[in-house]
């Protein structure tokens, strides 16, 4: 058993069986298995993932489209956020 | 790609996919049509609650009925859709709030639903986290039976039931036309070929008005930008949903014990934008401390956005439009379309097979914005 997301617990064998069972791109993925929602924001999975998708699908990495990228680019308190000035008329 | 359906359905939503699960269980040979994959638009996107305490009675009694159906659905459809049914507690600030309170208590209360006001001093015992004071809370409304689903889970399931039926499901192909004689429904045109058909469902969510402009319908509704948040996981902390109509603000306590929230941005945006903004974060952020100071410590791991199908009285618009036999409304759902589907799916199923309908939908058909004459949904967030 090979773990390819250690923040949603992933397997390979779950990706694999994921894209047999028709989800081949990287966004239907992580809505089937949670791919890249935790805590490191993909950076561990999404590579693998794409990898093994471009082996499964018989395509290159490079035809592999990303997955929609979601801000904020590293996780950040609530506290922190809260204080912020963007808006200060709120 | 098949070349006729008795019923094709443009938009592989929760709405779409649980209606191709009721129609195929009834013996109809159906098609969904998916611009880019399930659930990827409001469905996938959306705040996952399950809410029953609506203002307008259509939408409380299709939510209760649909709850119902919820609470039977993993064993009906064979797969897990994430239900938890931890309660929403409404936020109620002043007395103006509490006068549609109680308004609305009592409405659900006649049909059936267990549904009770909170005094002050009662918030904490349902919802710990919270800061009463800070939330400027009066009083709450609570309802135990409400709670919240994984809405990608739950239209997989529809989807993957209604394939096991029969049903055919087709990702990544876009509608191009609804070919009609001016009477009826004909045909649908889709990048991937033309499929006839009496009946299309326009399902289509944000985008319904654009689907049924190629039938020559116009609809009032409006898409508007909504943005959304979810941070890390944590253990758990609290069950309800809170909200209040007030401030705009949900947020919840997800299966995996990530608090999942939205609020209305500052700037109010209409259209197809789908850019997350930083004023929303800091808004949600402001709000979301000020009720559950605890949660400051809290990291926000990603936010998006949204659309919703917003009509003019914040109901959905359903059945079949007056002039174009087989054109029929599955949308304008203003934000709630997900804890409506499961019924909503089984009374248009009933309506296109011909049976009795078990609750009416007539009140929510498109003509009814003609008269003008509707009362609106009050209780609306995010």
């Amino acid at each position: 058993m090979k773990i390819i997301c250690r923040c949603e617990d992933v397997t390979e064998e779950d990706v694999v069986k994921a894209i047999k069972e028709g989800y081949t791109t990287l966004d239907e993925l992580k809505h089937v298995l949670r791919l890249g929602m935790g805590p490191c924001q993909g950076r561990t999975c999404i590579p693998l993932a794409t990898r093994i998708l471009a082996r499964e699908t018989g395509k290159k990495v490079s035809e592999i489209e990303l997955q929609t990228s979601r801000p904020p680019v590293v996780p950040v308190p609530l506290g922190l956020l809260a204080s912020g000035e963007s808006d200060k008329n709120d | 790609m098949i070349e006729k359906a008795d019923v094709v359905i443009v938009g592989g939503g929760v709405n779409g996919c649980a209606l191709a699960y009721e129609l195929s269980s009834r013996g109809v040979e159906v098609a969904v049509i998916e611009r880019k994959h399930l659930a990827a638009g409001a469905t996938g996107r959306c705040g996952a609650g399950i809410r029953q305490q609506w203002s307008a009675k259509e939408n409380a009694a299709l939510a209760i009925e649909s709850v119902k159906i919820f609470e039977r659905l993993e064993e009906e459809l064979g797969s897990n859709i994430g239900l938890r049914q931890g309660g929403y507690l409404i936020a109620i600030h002043d007395e103006e709030d509490m006068k549609q309170a109680e308004k609305n208590v009592e409405m659900q209360r006649s049909l059936g639903l267990d549904v009770s006001i909170l005094e002050s001093d009662e918030i904490n015992d349902v919802v710990p986290i919270l800061d009463v004071e800070g939330m400027n809370a009066i009083g709450a409304t609570f309802c135990p039976t409400d709670g919240h689903a994984d809405p990608s889970k739950t239209t997989h399931a529809y989807a993957n039931a209604a394939m096991r039926k029969g049903a055919k499901i087709y990702k990544f192909t876009e509608v191009q036309n609804i070919v009609t004689d001016g009477e009826e429904i004909k045909a649908v045109k889709t990048s991937r070929g033309t499929i006839k058909t009496p009946v299309v469902v326009n399902a289509a969510g944000a985008w319904s008005k654009k689907i049924a402009e190629m039938a020559g319908i116009k609809l009032p509704n409006v898409p508007y930008k909504k943005e959304i948040m979810v941070t890390e996981r944590i253990a758990r902390i609290f069950d309800a949903m809170v909200i209040s109509f007030k401030d705009g603000i949900y947020f919840s306590q997800q299966e995996e014990g990530q608090i999942l929230g939205g609020i209305p941005p500052p700037e109010t945006v209409t259209g197809y934008e789908t850019m997350p903004t930083l004023p929303f974060l800091e808004h949600m952020s402001r709000t979301i401390t000020r009720y559950a100071p605890i949660l400051k410590h809290i990291n926000v791991l990603r936010q998006w956005t949204g659309f919703y199908d917003v009509t003019p009285d914040a109901l959905p618009i359903l059945g079949e439009v007056k002039g174009l036999k087989g054109f029929i409304q599955c949308n304008g759902f203003s934000g709630h379309g997900f804890m409506l589907s499961p019924m909503v799916a089984r009374l248009l199923a009933q309506l296109i097979t011909g049976e009795k309908l078990s609750l009416p939908i007539d009140r929510l058909n498109l003509e009814r914005f003609e008269k003008m004459e509707f009362e609106a949904e009050k209780s609306v967030v995010g």
